[in-house]
């Protein structure tokens, strides 16, 4: 396996052998590399930052879920490093080339706008010509007329060109559709920021990675899919009503944050949960199971469709239908979609929009439940509309721009869809994580809510902070592996699931690795991100949720936040 | 006394007609209830009395808000 460099300013490219991330993968190759080449103080947004781009030690592999991507760089949303993953073809077309790693470096001086198209002959540069402006799904389908029908894109939206802070990469699905998304931190206008509107992969005449030893491998994939079919979440709940099964349970446990995190119950919540969408999925004609790239058994994702049968958007999910139902008080699931598809298009992460248009209806700009208007702003996220485009810069930027003082970020990133005061052990990843308020840093809601890994009381402190610490380190450790972190819901609850996780990676690279070296793992990753937010300046006083969740009790359940700050620097492993 | 009783996912095939207002029994378990409505016990792994995580042989209070939900997990 090779890395891949490509100088967007002077249009060079090389290949190189690993040489130090030999054996690395995902996360835990996209944070070393950032940690090493990128100053830690540079501006996200000049050609001192970096993308790379990496699959992860099993991607491209016959591994079950094991096609994610991680995508690393210095964020423009939250000025840490970010590794923000995602779904899509490419991380598997990417490893069949041979490609461990894709750096993007360097800027260009003028406003000229590129392609690159990836083959196993090479590598092309070439003016992006009328795919300039255009959303990704009106990209997808130049790239296809131009690349081929197989083509897969990495491709930035409007916002990204535009260089919107909470800008998203978009990634095709099997179906060639930019339903994936690198969303959180605003990698987007990183890329915008170098010009590039799309990379491209063809993959023909290329194989699948090969295992040093293959029947181990096949042995320990065969457990793997096991595990993975026999836990009712991974083959029932998340198959049959997509993650936005959430939304009852959560909503349930007085935890769905409602109106801007000002209640934790949605009196619309049916409206908008998984069980209605399914339905509505159902009767119109459309799937409710869909995997993100080949070789997912669990199969979390859908094609939602319009009224008329006609496709809207897929990976639509909890966090998506949160942010764009109870936080802003939308309860028409049509609405909720089109908002969706409409940041998919443009390149905006859903879950900084969610809480970007909360703000601006808590700061007057906008009526609360008013979708009709959402959806115009959205769409004018690369126009010169002052509200639309602070929208497009997250949920910070609109704080400020209004003067709005309850703005739910960490670090500058949006909270997602837990009220952190009645889910306490996720409250603990948003505070400590290197990424800025992120749950899938460390999913706590799976002792605290889910009874998956543990059963915790989600209201009390006791606990939490250790939770989240262990669940940091693991869910580091999958994504450098590149699986799905959805697999935890199987690996938390089955005696040999790390241990399976361990036997498919010894198996693959032909070297003993064991439980301890997965923990070794993913603790080193976290390691390399801290140096990295410790040097751009960041302190314990960073990692702290706003204070209005310490001063505010959350319906229901009448709770407040209450960690100090020395109290949440346990969760963190240096 | 009545519950407001709520079955969601795969329970949703057991909800009764009336379950805003479900009539039970004084002193009533939450594993009474899956009796009565014939869901299999080992169907519902996360029970909420009111917004809180409780077990089977939690008891029932009039006015409550019963929750039952099987394996889920998403995000
Ligand atoms: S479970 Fe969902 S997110 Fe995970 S690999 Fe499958 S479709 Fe993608």
């Amino acid at each position: 396996m090779k890395i891949l460099r490509i100088n967007t300013r002077t249009k060079e490219y090389s290949f190189q052998e690993p040489g130090e991330y030999a054996g690395m993968g995902g996360r835990a190759l996209t944070s070393r590399l950032i940690k090493n080449e990128v100053p830690a103080t540079c501006d996200p947004l000049s050609g001192e930052n970096k993308i790379v781009a990496a699959g992860g030690v099993l991607t491209g592999t016959a591994a079950a879920n094991s096609g994610r991507l991680s995508v690393g760089g210095k964020s423009p949303l939250t000025g840490t490093i970010k590794e923000s993953n995602t779904g899509g073809s490419f991380a598997q077309k990417l490893a069949k080339l041979g490609i461990l790693a894709l750096v993007l470096e360097d800027q260009p001086e003028d406003d000229s706008w590129v392609n690159i198209h990836i083959t196993k002959d090479g590598v092309t540069i070439e003016d992006a010509g009328d795919m300039v402006g255009l959303g990704t799904y009106d990209s997808m389908d130049k790239v296809r007329a131009r690349y081929g029908e197989k083509a897969c894109g990495m491709i930035v939206g409007p916002a990204g060109e535009k260089l919107r802070r909470a800008a998203s990469i978009q990634f095709s699905d099997p179906e060639g559709r930019p339903a994936r998304a690198a969303g959180r931190g605003g990698l987007g206008a990183v890329m915008g920021s170098k010009r590039i509107k799309a990379v491209v992969l063809d993959d023909k005449g290329c194989g699948m990675v090969q295992s040093a030893d293959k029947d181990a491998f096949r042995a320990a994939n065969k457990r793997w899919v096991e595990i993975l079919k026999g836990h009712p979440v991974t083959s029932e709940g998340l198959p049959g009503f997509g993650t936005a099964i959430l939304v009852n349970i959560i909503n349930e446990a007085g935890a769905l944050p409602t109106k801007n995190f000002r209640h934790g119950r949605f009196e619309h919540a049916a409206d908008i949960s998984g069980e209605t969408i399914a339905e509505t999925i159902k009767q119109r004609g459309g799937k409710t199971k869909h995997g993100c790239h080949p070789g997912c058994v669990i199969q979390c994702s859908q094609e939602y469709v319009d009224a008329a049968g006609k496709y809207l958007t897929s990976g639509f999910e909890y966090e998506t239908v949160w942010g764009f139902g109870a936080n802003t008080l939308i309860k028409d699931i049509d609405t909720i979609a089109t908002l969706d598809r409409i940041c998919d298009d443009m390149g905006l992460d859903t879950i900084d929009m969610g809480g970007a248009l909360g703000v601006a209806m808590e700061g007057g700009a906008i009526q609360w439940g008013d979708g009709d208007t959402c959806m115009d702003l959205l769409r004018k996220a690369a126009s010169d509309d002052e509200l639309a485009a602070a929208i497009a810069d997250g949920t910070a930027a609109v704080g400020k721009k209004l003067g709005v003082t309850r703005v739910p970020v960490v670090k500058g990133q949006s909270l997602p869809a837990y009220d952190p005061r009645a889910v306490k052990g996720v409250g603990v990843t948003y505070a400590t994580t290197t990424m800025g308020a992120d749950h899938t840093a460390g999913y706590a809601v799976c002792q605290n809510i889910l009874k998956v890994g543990g059963d915790v009381n989600p209201l009390d402190k006791m606990g939490q902070v250790e939770i989240s610490k262990n669940l940091q380190v693991a869910t580091a450790a999958l994504d450098a592996a590149g699986l799905c972190i959805f697999v935890a819901f199987a690996v938390l609850d089955a005696e040999d699931g790390v241990s399976t996780i361990a036997d498919m990676v010894a198996a693959h690279i032909g070297q003993p690795f064991t439980v301890d070296d997965v923990v070794k793992l993913g603790t080193s990753v976290l390691e390399d991100e801290i140096d990295f937010n410790t040097a751009a300046g960041f302190t314990k006083e960073d990692d702290q949720l706003p204070s209005f969740f310490s001063e505010e009790t959350l319906d229901p359940h009448g709770v407040t936040w209450d960690f100090s700050v020395e109290e949440l620097q346990a969760a963190k492993v240096k | 006394m009545n519950i407001e009783l709520k079955c969601f996912a795969t329970l949703g095939r057991f909800a009764p007609e009336n379950a805003d207002a479900y009539e039970l029994p004084d002193e009533t378990t939450v594993a009474d209830v899956l009796t009565a409505l014939g869901i299999p016990e080992e169907e519902v792994k996360i029970i909420f009395i009111n917004g809180v995580k409780k077990e089977l042989h939690a008891p029932l209070a009039d006015g409550d808000r019963l929750g039952l939900f099987p394996a889920v997990g998403g995000g």
